[in-house]
C-alpha cells in the first residue's frame, strides 16, 4: 500500500488516540460502560489497523506472533493468579475482599486486575487472529506444502 | 485450609497450568506440566471423594458470594465419582501421551496440544463440579473448544473436517443447552441448581418448563452422542491422535451424561423426566436401538479406531438404557457403566495406539498375525473386547449384571433380552478382530516379535488390570455407583 499516503498519515495520527481510548475504556470500566473485553478489542483494533495500512511484515516487527501468544497466556495467568491470591490470603477463589485491609478497596483492586488480565488476553488474541489469517498461505491442490 | 479449597483446586490447577504451558512452549516441559496437573488432580479427586463420603456434600462459594447470587461448586457422591473417572483417565492418558504424541505430532505444535489438553481437562472438571447451570455451559464451551483443537492435531488431514463437523454439531448442542437454561432463567430468575430444584416443582405444569427441558435434553444428547445424534463421533475419534482418542473415549461424553443425569433427576421435578413428559421412553428406545444398531455397524468397519468409535456409541446406548429406566437401580447401572466403559475403551484405544506405533496402521488388515507379533498389545484389545461383550471376570459383566437387574426390577424381560442381543452383536465385531489377529495364518510371512514400546504398554496394562480387578471385586465401584445414584435421584434403592 505504498501509494496510499493519505491513509498512512491518517492512520498514524489516529492510532495513538485509539490506544489511549482503549486504556480509558479499560480503566474507567469500574465507573462507566467498558471493561476488559471492549478495551481489548479496541486496543487490538489499533494494531490491526496498523497491519492493514503498513503491511503485515512491518506489523510483525512491532508485535511478533510469539510475543502475542505469550501475552495472551499472561493475561489468563494474571486472572487466575488474582483468584489464587484470594485463596492464599484466606478467602475463596476470586474473593477480592481479602486482597486489601479494607474489603471495598480489595474489591476495587481485584476487579481492576482481573479486567486488566481480560484486556491483555483479548487484545493479544485479536492480534494473533489477524496475524494468522494474514500469514495464511493458500496451497493449491497438488502444489504440496 | 487446603481441604476447604479442594473443589476449586480441581479446576484452578489446570487453569493455572495451561497458560504456563503456552508460555514455556517446550515439548518436554509442557508434557511435564500436564503430568504434574494429572498427579495433583488425581490425588485431589480422591481427597474429594473421601471428604464427600465422610462429611457429606462440599459447597464452595466462588468469590465469597453466597448462592443463589454467586456461583457455587457443589459436590456430592455423584459428581465426586465422575470427577474420579475423569481425573484418573486424564492422568493415565497423559502418561501414555509422551511417546504416542511424539510419533504423531510435529515437535513445534506439541506444546499447543498439551495446552489444549489441559484446558479440556479443566473444562470437564468444571462441568462436573459446578452447581450453576450457566457455569456448566461456560465449562462445556471450554472443554468443547479445546476438544476441537485436540482432534485437529491428527496425522490424517481428514481430522480437520472431522473437527469442523464436531464444531458445528457441538455448537448447535451448546446453543440448545443455552436456550433451555435461558427459558428456565426467564421463568424462575435463578441459575443455581439447588435453587432451580426448589422452584421448578411449583411450575411443572407450565409449557415453558417442558420446552426448556426439551432443548436441554436435545443439546446434551448431541454432546453425549446418543443415537441418532451421534454423527460427529466416529470421524472425530477415528482421525484424532491416538492418545487424544483414548482420553476422549473415557471422558468427553461422560461429562455430558453426568449433566443429563443431574438435570433429569435432580433439578427438574421428580416425575418430570418419567411420568409427566415420558421422555424416558424416548431415551430408553434411543439407547437400546443404539446398543444393537451401532454395534452392528461396527462389524462392517475396516479401521480399528472407527470400529471402536462405533462401539462407543453403542456403549453410550447402554448408559442411556439405564437412564431411561428412570429408577435408582437404573441410574446406578449407568454410573457403573460410565466408570467401566472408561476403563475398557481407554485401554483399547491405547492398545490401538501401540499397534499404530509399531505397524504404522490401524486397519484391521494390519492385525494379521498380531496375536503372535505383539501378544501384550493384542491381549489388551482382547480383554477390552471381552469386557465390551460382558464376559464374566471383566467389568463389562458387572455393568450388564446391574443393567439387566435394573430392567428385571421393572419386569422388563424383553429389555433384558435385547441387552443380551446387543452383547451378541458386540461379540460379532470382537470375534472379527480375534479371528484375524489369532487364527488367520499366513505361511509366507515371517513372524517377528515387535511389541509396542513399554511407555505405551504400561499405562494400557494399568487400565487392563484395573478392568479385571473391578470385574472380580466390584465392591468399591458398585457401592460408589449406588451412592452416586442415591445422591442424584434422592431415592435409596
Amino acid at each position: 500500500m505504498k501509494h496510499h499516503l493519505i491513509l498512512q498519515v491518517v492512520a498514524k495520527a489516529l492510532i495513538p488516540f485509539i490506544l489511549l481510548f482503549a486504556l480509558y475504556v479499560q480503566f474507567h470500566g469500574d465507573y462507566g460502560p467498558g471493561g476488559g473485553f471492549q478495551a481489548g478489542v479496541i486496543f487490538g483494533a489499533a494494531f490491526i489497523l496498523y497491519g492493514i495500512v503498513f503491511g503485515k511484515d512491518v506489523a510483525m516487527k512491532v508485535v511478533p506472533p510469539s510475543l502475542v501468544y505469550t501475552t495472551a497466556s499472561l493475561g489468563v495467568l494474571l486472572y487466575t493468579g488474582v483468584g489464587v491470591a484470594g485463596m492464599l490470603l484466606g478467602g475463596e477463589f476470586l474473593n477480592y475482599s481479602v486482597l486489601s485491609k479494607d474489603a471495598v478497596a480489595g474489591q476495587h483492586l481485584g476487579i481492576l486486575l482481573i479486567e486488566f488480565g481480560v484486556g491483555i488476553t483479548v487484545a493479544s488474541v485479536m492480534i494473533a487472529l489477524f496475524l494468522s489469517y494474514a500469514n495464511y498461505r493458500v496451497t493449491e491442490p497438488g502444489e504440496g506444502e | 485450609m487446603l481441604s476447604f479449597h479442594l473443589s476449586a483446586l480441581q479446576v484452578v490447577i489446570p487453569l493455572l497450568a495451561a497458560p504456563l504451558c503456552a508460555i514455556f512452549r517446550g515439548p518436554r516441559i509442557s508434557w511435564l506440566i500436564a503430568l504434574a496437573v494429572g498427579l495433583a488432580c488425581a490425588v485431589n479427586s480422591l481427597a474429594i471423594l473421601n471428604q464427600v463420603n465422610t462429611s457429606g456434600e462440599i459447597i464452595y462459594a466462588l468469590g465469597g458470594w453466597a448462592a443463589p447470587w454467586g456461583i457455587e461448586y457443589r459436590i456430592d457422591s455423584a459428581n465426586a465419582f465422575i470427577l474420579l473417572i475423569i481425573s484418573f483417565i486424564y492422568l493415565v492418558g497423559i502418561f501414555y501421551a509422551r511417546d504416542s504424541i511424539k510419533a504423531e505430532v510435529p515437535e513445534h505444535s506439541r506444546c499447543w496440544l498439551y495446552t489444549a489438553w489441559i484446558l479440556c481437562f479443566s473444562g470437564l472438571s468444571g462441568i462436573t463440579v459446578s452447581g450453576d447451570v450457566f457455569n456448566v455451559f461456560v465449562f462445556l464451551e471450554v472443554s468443547s473448544l479445546s476438544t476441537y483443537i485436540l482432534i485437529s492435531f491428527g496425522k490424517d488431514r481428514r481430522c480437520l473436517t472431522a473437527a469442523l463437523r464436531y464444531l458445528i454439531m457441538g455448537t448447535i448442542a451448546a446453543t440448545f443447552y443455552l436456550i433451555g437454561i435461558g427459558f428456565l432463567y426467564a421463568l424462575t430468575g435463578t441459575l443455581n441448581m439447588a435453587d432451580l430444584a426448589e422452584r421448578l416443582p411449583g411450575l411443572a405444569s407450565q409449557n415453558t418448563v417442558a420446552v426448556a427441558f426439551g432443548f436441554v435434553v436435545l443439546g446434551l444428547a448431541i454432546k453425549m452422542a446418543l443415537f441418532p445424534l451421534h454423527a460427529w463421533l466416529p470421524n472425530a475419534y477415528a482421525y484424532a491422535p491416538n492418545a487424544v482418542t483414548a482420553f476422549l473415549a473415557g471422558t468427553a461424553t461422560k461429562a455430558a451424561v453426568y449433566v443429563f443425569m443431574r438435570l433429569a433427576f435432580a433439578i427438574f421435578p421428580d416425575d418430570f423426566f418419567s411420568d409427566l413428559t415420558s421422555t424416558h421412553v424416548i431415551v430408553l428406545a434411543a439407547g437400546i436401538i443404539s446398543a444393537i444398531l451401532t454395534s452392528a455397524i461396527a462389524i462392517f468397519q475396516d479401521d480399528l479406531k472407527r470400529l471402536f468409535a462405533w462401539s462407543s456409541i453403542g456403549q453410550i446406548g447402554y448408559i442411556a438404557v439405564g437412564l431411561g429406566l428412570a429408577s435408582s437401580a437404573g441410574v446406578a447401572a449407568s454410573f457403573l457403566h460410565l466408570f467401566n466403559h472408561a476403563l475398557m475403551k481407554t485401554a483399547i484405544f491405547m492398545a490401538i495406539g501401540g499397534l499404530f506405533i509399531t505397524t504404522g496402521s490401524t486397519t484391521i488388515a494390519a492385525l494379521e498375525n498380531a496375536g503372535r507379533r505383539m501378544p501384550w498389545t493384542m491381549a489388551a484389545i482382547l480383554i477390552g473386547g471381552f469386557s465390551l461383550i460382558g464376559v464374566p471376570f471383566t467389568t463389562g459383566f458387572i455393568s450388564k449384571w446391574y443393567l439387566v437387574s435394573a430392567a428385571l426390577e421393572q419386569n422388563h424381560w424383553w429389555l433384558a433380552g435385547l441387552i443380551l442381543i446387543g452383547s451378541l452383536v458386540t461379540a460379532a465385531y470382537v470375534w472379527k478382530i480375534v479371528e484375524i489377529a489369532y487364527f488367520r495364518k499366513n505361511p509366507d510371512t515371517q513372524i517377528v516379535r515387535q511389541e509396542a514400546p513399554l511407555s505405551l504398554l504400561i499405562p494400557t496394562w494399568v487400565l487392563v488390570t484395573a478392568n479385571i480387578y473391578f470385574g472380580i471385586d466390584a465392591q468399591f465401584t458398585g457401592s460408589t455407583a449406588t451412592l452416586a445414584a442415591t445422591a442424584i435421584t434422592g431415592i435409596t434403592p
